[in-house]
């Protein structure tokens, strides 16, 4: 990676050179770093969610407690909703698609490496923006749905909605870039005869989300456009006085929000398909299957979304219909819980600790699952809807679905991310102590729900019978805590460890575990040439004749190509340099979004803050348009 | 899936057959005469089904020229032609489905 | 098995066969299809609620000039044609006609911009704003995000325009005038739909 100083160009412009060190991380375009950027920004939001939903916990532990006024309760719910989506499943499940994609299909980054830095730095600036909120007069309290009217500026006169409604702009921008990113690199950066239908599970769920993402966030955004213009320009889109229509804000949200569904739980089952074959010794059971039920769940997700809407009165034959589309996408689903179930079956099973969030997150999400489809059917929604059983429904589908694969996913790639393992005793503890907290939080809901708590209610009245669920409920959530903890100590204690992970610590099968741990910057010396599905694994055995795996005596792990790298092999393999100009476009979007929130107050100052924005994204733009992509 | 992506690959790379200048010029032609007869459509006095449906049609069939000869998703890979009209469909049937039900509510 | 990527680098072909921009400009038009679908759709639910609910207009059939309109839609769909005889220039190599076409492409774009202007002006001396009735609203932002996605095209059109003008459009860049086309005609069939769903029908 030669890289001659451009003395020529004046200051902050010249091309960076830094691979290390601050400016190093700013300007990187690795598809490895930015994934490690995602994963880490995304823990650090993961702990304030989780830190709002203590905090929410703790109000209701007891009926009538007043630890929150209801004005903070309905900031904490709303920005707990807002978090955990948007700010940390998303990006966590994005972090592994940038750090694994290239590498399962074999790649040497994705095809736009500095539109994915673009990416990071648009999510992270979003992210931020939202937070800030807590320092100009409060947070959004109207609910991750922003329901219309309760959004517009008569209600919630407040900024609160105006930071969450471009912070949320924002962070449709990071994900539609990402994932035609992701797009463009799984269809045309394969390896040679790495074909689609011999792809890692988890690379084909990337390509499924990037194409709900690319269909979903349009309407989203423009929803969100609506409802900014309501509150910065006095347009009458939710206005009810001028007519404006409530319900049209659910229709363009649950267009988007329901595929967003899958956009969650998709990355979580593709990481179980990865990791569920490994630690059985055995292929994935049903891999087409597999695959296509993926595809089929993606496409059914774009037929469902009045279901949300239950409630409104659409109709009998709108309810009827969606009912039905509802109950039908459970089939595609129960079929990868079968497929998952027959890859175990009868195979080896280590219960390591991916292994266990794996098995977790399959059995949790069969219970999140189940009362899914008790809320297709409309008149019994009529009666869950806005309790507490939908809360304990979508937990269990994010939390006991999403969230347990993600923490399997990190404990199974761990290695591959960092060159060491996780502490596997710790690791035993921390998914123990996750699932019994899980269970104890969000299990009772099904009962109180049932029994009429509404949600988002900041208390409750005595003498209802739920004192004692509540409480248990609050302890549950402070064992969730507690086992975050012992992951948390679980990597401090890992990175100061000097052992390093044996090469191929899972006998694993697809090809990110044929390059060294962690992976050079190009990823490959020499693109593998690929023969097969689970490619790895067949250049470590063959079968004799009743189908047995026999090592094969020619495998070779590449150990050494871990001290070769040291030495800085790979020379002669141009790999495009890092650039500011990422950072700079981002950096032009929050600038006009606080111009957009100062102008009521300031007048031209915010005018001309937007003005800067526009400036400073515009030399962004310029800057990446006209510098080449890689230094020669 | 993947296999036919791959055998379509070479004749990308061979100047597929573009249409001259000639051909445009036609194409634009039509355009204008297809635009004239929606406008005259929308002032003469017929039922408003009618001329609601001549106006729709004149407008698909345009949009089919842009996309088809101007847009070269006619002599281009196929896969362009999925991503596209992949979009254009789910956009269309989603937006029918909202604006029925919204139309049998409002109603 | 057709070509393949070996390198991360130049000389790299993907595994498609097609072009990675390419690509990418596709399937972000499939996605800005949901985009205008969602505003087109906006506009449509409303449509006729202000005069069913009463409420005071301007209403459409009071501010629509139809032949203004019609000459503005014209000179969109004429800078298509330009466009792509832009295109054919280059991938000839003659970058003399590919300047010429983008600068009429641009005076075109720059001209359906400025009738836009016009028109929304006298929409407002007739006293239709953002703020006036759900019409002004949803025809406003609809018309209004269009109007910006032109803008965006012309600013495209005219960068590539320089561009060629210091000899950086050479035959063998012409993807980057393929793609800027691209855009442009999306950007005009938008308006073929917006012309005839919002403008034309009763
Ligand atoms: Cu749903």
């Amino acid at each position: 990676m030669a890289t001659i100083p451009q003395a020529a160009v004046p200051g902050f412009l010249r091309r960076p050179t830094a691979t290390q060190g601050f400016v190093g991380w700013v300007t990187t375009i690795d598809h490895k770093k930015i994934g490690a950027l995602y994963g880490v920004t995304a823990f650090i939001f993961f702990i304030l969610g989780g830190v709002e939903a203590l905090l929410i916990r703790l109000q209701l532990a007891q009926p009538n407690l007043d630890v929150l006024t209801a004005d903070r309760y309905n900031q904490l719910f709303t920005m707990h909703g807002t978090t955990m989506v948007f700010l940390v499943v998303m990006p966590m499940s994005s972090a592994f698609m940038n750090f694994l994609l290239p590498l399962q299909i074999g790649a040497r980054d994705v095809a736009f490496p500095r539109l994915n830095a673009l990416s990071y730095w648009v999510f992270l600036f979003g992210g931020l923006f939202l937070y800030s909120s807590l320092f100009f007069g409060g947070a959004p309290n109207q609910g991750w749905y922003g329901y219309a009217p309760l959004t517009t500026k008569l209600y919630t006169p407040g900024h609160g909605v105006d930071f969450w409604a471009l912070s949320l702009q924002m962070l449709g921008i990071a994900s539609l870039a990402s994932s035609f990113n992701f797009i463009v690199t799984a269809l045309n950066m394969r390896a040679p005869g790495m074909t689609l239908l011999r792809m890692p599970v988890f690379s084909w769920m990337t390509i499924v989300v990037s194409f709900l993402l690319i269909t979903a966030v349009p309407p989203i955004s423009v929803a969100l456009f609506e409802v900014s213009f309501d509150r910065f320009f006095g347009t009458n889109f939710f206005n009810v006085a001028k007519g404006g229509d409530p319900i049209l804000w659910q229709h363009l949200f649950w267009l988007f929000g329901h595929p967003e569904v899958y956009i969650l739980i998709l990355p979580a089952m593709g990481i179980v398909s990865e990791i569920l074959p490994a630690m059985s010794g055995k292929p994935l059971f049903g891999y087409a299957v597999v695959v296509f039920s993926g595809v089929a769940i993606g496409f059914m997700g774009w037929g469902v979304w009045a279901h949300h809407m239950f409630v409104v009165g659409l109709g009998p034959a709108a309810n009827a219909a969606f009912a039905t589309s509802t109950m039908l996408i459970a089939v595609p689903t129960g079929v990868k819980i079968f497929n998952w179930i027959g890859t175990m079956w009868g195979g080896q099973l280590r219960f390591a600790a991916p292994a266990k969030f794996a098995i977790g997150f399959v059995a949790m999400f069969i219970i999140g699952g189940l009362s899914g489809v008790t809320h297709a059917v409309a008149p019994a929604d009529t009666q869950q809807n806005d309790t507490y059983y939908i809360i304990a429904h979508f937990h269990y589908v994010l939390f006991g679905g999403a969230i347990f694969g993600l923490f399997g996913g990190i404990y199974y790639w761990w290695p591959k991310f960092t060159g060491k393992m996780l502490n596997e005793g710790i690791g035993t503890l921390h998914f123990w102590l996750l699932l019994i907290g899980f269970n104890l939080t969000f299990g009772p809901m099904h009962v109180v729900g049932l029994n009429g708590q509404l949600r988002r209610t900041f208390t409750y009245a005595e003498g209802t019978g739920w004192d004692t669920w509540n409480l248990v409920e609050t302890i549950g959530a402070f064992v969730i805590a507690v086992a975050v903890l012992a992951f948390i100590y679980n990597v401090i204690i890992t990175m100061r460890s000097r052992v390093r992970a044996p090469h191929d610590p899972w006998d694993a099968r697809t090809l990110e575990w044929l390059t060294a741990s962690p992976p050079p910057e190009h990823n490959f010396d020499e693109i593998p040439v690929v023969h097969a599905r689970d490619e790895f694994w067949h250049r470590k055995y063959s079968e004799d004749e009743s189908g047995r795996a026999v090592p094969r005596p020619d495998y070779q792990p590449q150990t050494a190509a871990v001290v070769q790298h040291a030495h800085g092999s790979g020379h002669g393999i141009h790999m495009p340099s890092p650039s500011y100009f990422p950072l700079v476009t981002a950096l032009g979007l929050p600038i006009m979004a606080s111009g957009l929130m100062m102008k009521d107050s300031y007048g031209y100052a915010g005018w001309g803050t937007i003005a800067v924005g526009a400036v400073v994204l515009l030399t962004g733009i310029y800057g990446w348009c006209l510098e080449p992509v890689a230094e020669e | 899936m993947s296999t036919r992506h791959e055998q379509a690959a070479p004749e990308v790379h061979q100047e597929h057959a573009h249409p001259g200048p000639r051909t445009y010029v036609e194409i634009a032609v039509a355009l204008a005469v297809l635009t004239t007869l929606e406008v005259i459509l929308s002032y003469i006095n017929v039922n408003d089904f009618a001329r609601g449906l001549g106006i729709m049609i004149c407008m698909t069939l345009k949009f089919a020229l842009v996309v088809m000869w101007f847009m070269h998703l006619r002599f281009d890979n196929r896969l362009f032609t999925v991503m596209f009209v992949g979009g254009l469909t789910l956009a269309v049937a989603v937006f029918i489905a909202v604006l029925s039900i919204q139309r049998a509510i409002f109603a | 098995m057709a070509v393949h990527t070996t390198t991360g680098g130049h000389e790299a072909t993907t595994s498609t066969g097609l072009d990675n921009r390419k690509l990418f400009m596709w399937l972000f038009l499939g996605s800005d299809c949901l985009f205008f679908g969602s505003l087109i759709a906006t506009y449509l639910m409303y449509r006729g609620r202000d005069e069913a609910l009463g409420k005071p207009g301007p209403h459409p059939a009071e501010v629509f000039d139809i032949p203004y309109t019609s000459a503005s839609s014209f000179i969109l769909l004429m800078s298509s044609l330009t466009m792509v005889l832009a295109l054919s220039a280059i991938q000839r190599g003659d970058v003399r006609r590919l300047r010429i076409w983008l600068l009429a492409t641009s005076l075109l774009g720059l001209t359906f911009l400025g009738g836009q202007a016009y028109e929304f002006t006298a929409f407002v001396h007739e006293g239709l704003t953002l703020r006036t009735n759900l019409f002004g609203s949803s025809f406003f932002v609809l018309t209004g995000f269009h109007g910006a996605h032109v803008a965006v095209g012309v600013l495209m059109l005219l960068s590539i325009t320089v561009l060629a003008s210091q000899g950086r459009i050479r035959q063998q860049d012409s993807m980057t005038v393929e793609l800027a086309g691209l855009y442009w005609h999306f950007v005009d069939i938008v308006w073929i739909l917006i012309f005839a769903l919002i403008y034309l029908l009763p």
